[in-house]
């Protein structure tokens, strides 16, 4: 274990932004914490960086406090959502940055500087940009630049703010691959923040998802998808459709859903909600049935169907558009779940409440 | 939008009579009121011959203004760079009560009659001020003598600085020092290598609009210096002086030598702008 965060708290004014963060973080590992804005992500990385203290809690690596030391003192790497590239200075230059202000007595020559710069260039696969200063790069080189500066000093760990949040969808897709493979063959330590599912699922080791200043779960990526722990990460991962049902010896059940291919529950007996992906639902003709195929429209690969009751009830469902072939508008339809999580107390009042308004943005000292 | 250099074929035919007109408006105003009057000074200083001219400039009293007026900017640059770079930074990156405050009170000496200010000076530290009798006990002279022309030159030039770094030091925010501080900088490092070479055009324009204004103020010091020929007076005052004696040869020749003081300032302004991207 290297780097070591209990009880974390953080208050900017009348907003409590982290409310009580544990978290361990292995050598070597890459984590991604991943949270809607406002959720206290990027406060907890300026936190470890040492950007930002708590108010409360303690932070050491390998043992050693860290809360007593200053960014500098910890050699960490920190890449800025913007990136933040000196822009008066070249490429050389700003990788070279860290190195040139250490002190006299630990500071490397000049050639030797230079080698370090040259190695890192080539690794980051920017070497022909040396001598262009910042405002000649496109987005995705000066993510690249960046990420060079804050690995010039061979940090203890390294810490990303949402890395790829400032450029376009291909380049994000390409860069994402290019720095699994950078923290592959470095093996740094890694922390990113990111709002992006995907993003995080790809890249990460383990994911660590906040909402509201706590950590709602930690995992790794297909433990996360499959078993969210709580109806928040279920609603933040795509789980949108919430269903009432009632719990009877461990198995859900309610009018019109075929339940029968989830697994049992450990749930006492009564109301409970049912979450669902719109592609774990598969309608299927039944005269029966309660629901009748409202909507159908096509994105191409994917039919989208709307099922309604009498009751104002609308689910939404996503299908192959091979597996829909059968179904007709106004049809009735029986609704199957492939897969979903079922969370105790009713859908009104979700088991655990979620306390941060969206819109909050993490306030900045 | 400026018309294109050569019209396409089917553009519709536009009427050039109204643009010219307008520019040829602004040639002559711009004539009339910045480069005749700027030409007439030097053409009336040389009016008698260059000797007569060089005879003006060499006369001690004019000397001794021009040399008034160097030691006066030369001593107000510093402080004001220092100061101006310190209160910007402040407001830029740091929020604390008073903060709206010291934001007015640096913006004042725009919004105050430079006249106003020697008055002000002239209350506080005059024989009969405020302040007079305990300087007078401690035999400290600050009017009439170069620490009145000073403060009063500080305070009429005090914004120039902080007014130009501080818009852009809060549009380019703190995260290039906080990179600078995480990659181990010192406090000392990040200004000199990161935060100044960010401000230092918006730096160097304050300063040269500062060092002009300090050079040509007049208001202000008329108040406080006495104008004491040979002694007190600046160059602005010197100008004055000898036009009320009616030596129009003399007044010219020091005024051409401001303008000449400007006119530099102003050029090497530009060459050095120039050469930077």
């Amino acid at each position: 274990m290297t780097l070591a965060i209990s009880h974390l708290a953080r208050r900017f004014g009348a907003t409590q932004v982290l409310r009580g963060i544990d978290l361990q973080v292995r050598q070597g590992e890459l984590i991604a914490l991943l949270g809607p804005s406002g959720s206290g992500k990027t406060t907890l990385l300026r936190i470890i960086a040492g950007l930002d203290w708590p108010d409360a809690g303690t932070l050491s690596f390998d043992g050693a406090d860290w809360l007593g030391k200053s960014a500098a003192e910890r050699r960490i790497g920190f890449v800025f959502q913007h990136y933040a590239l000196f822009p008066h200075m070249t490429v050389r230059d700003n990788i070279a940055f860290g190195l040139s202000v250490l002190p006299r007595s630990e500071r490397p020559g000049k050639t030797q500087i230079a080698a370090t710069v040259d190695r890192l260039l080539a690794f980051l696969q920017i070497g022909g940009l040396a001598d262009r200063y910042p405002a000649e790069l496109s987005g995705g080189q000066r993510q690249r630049v960046a990420l060079g500066r804050a690995m010039a000093i061979e940090p203890r760990v390294l810490l990303l703010d949402e890395p790829f949040g400032a450029l376009d969808a291909q380049v994000r897709r390409d860069l994402r691959r290019w720095l699994r493979g950078v923290h592959d063959s470095a093996g740094t330590t890694t922390i990113f923040v990111t709002h992006d599912q995907e993003e995080a699922f790809e890249l990460a080791d383990r994911v660590v998802v906040m909402n509201g200043g706590v950590i709602e779960q930690t995992g790794q990526p297909d433990e996360i998808y499959d078993h969210p722990a709580t109806p928040f990460v279920a609603r933040f991962l795509g789980l949108t459709v919430e269903l009432p049902v009632t719990m009877r010896a461990g198995r859900a059940h309610a009018a019109g859903l075929d339940l029968a291919a989830l697994p049992r529950r450990a749930i006492p007996d009564g109301p409970a909600t049912l979450f669902l992906r719109p592609a774990d639902i598969l309608p299927v003709p039944d005269p029966q049935a309660p629901f009748r195929v409202a909507e159908m429209a096509t994105t191409g690969a994917l039919l989208r169907i709307v099922a309604e009751d009498g009751t104002g009830c609308r689910i939404e469902s996503e299908v192959p558009r091979r597996d829909g072939r059968d179904l007709r508008q106004g049809q009735p339809v029986a609704l199957r779940a492939v897969a979903g999580q079922i969370f105790p107390g009713s859908g009104q009042q979700p088991a655990q409440p979620i306390h941060t308004p969206m819109t909050l943005k993490e306030a900045r000292p | 939008m400026m018309p294109a250099a050569t019209p396409a074929t089917l553009a519709p035919r536009q009427d050039r009579r109204a643009p010219l007109l307008l520019i040829g408006l602004a040639v002559a105003l711009t004539l009339f009121i910045v480069v005749v009057p700027l030409a007439y000074i030097f053409w009336r200083a040389l009016s008698q011959g260059f000797a007569v001219f060089a005879q003006n400039i060499m006369a001690p009293d004019t000397l001794h203004a021009i040399w008034l007026t160097t030691v006066v900017a030369v001593i107000t640059l510093p402080i004001n760079l220092v100061v101006g770079i310190s209160a910007a930074w402040l407001i830029a990156r740091f929020t604390f009560p008073g903060r709206k405050l010291l934001l007015t009170i640096i913006e004042l000496p725009f919004s105050i009659s430079p006249i106003i200010a020697g008055v002000c000076y002239l209350l506080l530290y005059g024989r009969q001020g405020l302040l007079g009798p305990t300087l007078a006990a401690g035999d400290i002279k600050i009017l009439f003598a170069l620490p009145g022309i000073v403060l009063v030159t500080l305070f009429v030039t005090g914004p120039f600085v902080a007014r130009e770094v501080l818009p852009l030091m809060q549009a380019q925010g703190s995260e290039q020092e906080q990179a600078a501080l995480t990659l181990g900088a010192s406090g000392w490092q990040v200004f000199r290598r990161v935060t100044l070479p960010n401000i230092r055009w918006a730096l160097l324009y304050g300063a040269v609009l500062a060092t002009a204004r300090a050079v040509g103020e007049f208001g202000a010091v008329s108040v406080v210096s006495g104008a004491i020929r040979g002694q007190t007076n600046t160059l602005p005052l010197q100008i004055e002086l000898l036009f009320n004696d009616l030596n129009i040869v003399g007044a010219f020749a020091a005024a051409s030598t401001l303008t000449l003081i400007a006119l530099v300032v102003l050029v090497l302004k530009t060459i050095i702008e120039g050469r930077t991207r």
